[in-house]
């Protein structure tokens, strides 16, 4: 699939009506989410014919980008209700099947670890100091191949060295910097639209079990 | 929830040794049918629970789907197995992949505590006294 066309079915599906702050519920955007998978999967080969699990993911948009991008079989993960409902809306408006559970990231046990790629979008911990980390931790825990993710530029050296030292990966990169506009959603936010520099990483979890 | 997905999932609540394998309930499941990928399952069966997955294809009423070991791995993917009807290989992959629960429960063996499937979707939401 061409990047253009994947961005396109990502640009058709139902974001949050209703976003929760105390969630940082900000939707991965098309522009955003097609970036990501195409990456993963064209540079490195992490989703097709892959399980790949998406922590946190919302209305689905990254879970539904790995489906489109021929996973063999997609699991998403939230603690909100709603977005879960919404995810597997999604997924069926495009007739696609992804499994998904109703859970907190970080109380998350899984006995048996086949996921390959983990996909995530997480909280950038700015309402709940260390929600990023507890995703980054759970993510390299539960993948044997890679975890993509997005944090704000600005704690570029925190993330690197949570994930080396704290989270014990082979690898952290950053791929590329990225713009993340987020609409004029909750109060807080005073400018009609803000832009935000967030950046692409690609961990390396350490597999030795 | 795919067959698959049960195989990973584990209790967390406070007082589970292992909280695996969650014991399997439906009141309503259905099948979807998936191109097989035999390269997909090879990767897949050496980090699956076997012994998890026969049992939930027995607590579907399917008795006869998958035998109590897991057949020699020569048999799953001998030349031409996954064109039989009926060969190991497309039994694992209909288990795994093909079988979706709608309704019903998975509950912990350790605590009894019981975790509804509702539209497919598990949940393992834990309340504050029980993490």
């Amino acid at each position: 699939m061409k990047l253009k066309q994947l961005e396109g079915l990502l640009g058709g599906l139902t974001q949050f009506p209703n976003p929760k702050l105390e969630l940082e519920q900000y939707p991965t955007g098309p522009h955003i989410a097609s970036r990501m998978l195409y990456t993963a999967e064209n540079s490195f080969d992490d989703i097709t014919g892959k399980v790949v699990a998406d922590f946190g993911c919302g209305c689905g948009t990254l879970a539904v980008a790995s489906a489109l991008l021929d996973a063999e079989h997609v699991l998403g993960i939230d603690i909100d209700p709603q977005s879960l409902e919404l995810a597997q809306e999604n997924a069926a408006d495009l007739e696609l099947d992804i499994d998904l559970i109703w859970s907190d990231i970080k109380s998350l046990n899984f006995k048996v670890l086949p996921v390959d790629t983990v996909v995530m979008n997480p909280p950038f911990g700015t309402r709940k100091r260390g929600a990023d980390m507890e995703f980054l931790a759970m993510g390299l825990k539960v993948a044997s191949k890679a975890v993509y993710s997005l944090h704000k530029t600005s704690t570029r050296e925190h993330i690197k060295r949570m994930a080396l030292r704290g989270c014990n990966a082979i690898s952290a990169e950053v791929l590329c910097e990225l713009r993340y506009d987020l609409p004029h959603m909750y109060k807080f936010h005073n400018k009609k639209e803000v832009d935000i520099a967030v950046d692409l990483w690609r961990f390396v979890p350490n597999a030795r079990r | 929830m795919r067959l698959l997905t049960h195989n990973m999932l584990a209790s967390n609540v406070r007082g589970a040794t292992t909280g695996y394998p969650l014991k399997l309930e439906a009141s309503n499941w259905c099948t979807k049918e998936v191109e097989l990928n035999a390269d997909f399952i090879r990767g897949l069966l050496p980090k699956i629970d076997w012994r998890a997955l026969v049992a939930t294809t027995r607590a579907l009423g399917l008795p006869d789907l998958l035998p109590d070991e897991q057949p020699p791995e020569e048999e799953i993917f001998a030349k031409g197995a996954a064109d039989v009807e009926g060969s190991a290989i497309r039994r694992i992959h209909h288990a795994l992949l093909e079988i979706h629960v709608q309704q019903g429960s998975l509950t912990c063996p350790d605590t009894n505590r019981s975790f509804p499937i509702d539209k497919g979707i598990p949940n393992m939401m834990l309340h504050e006294d029980e993490v």
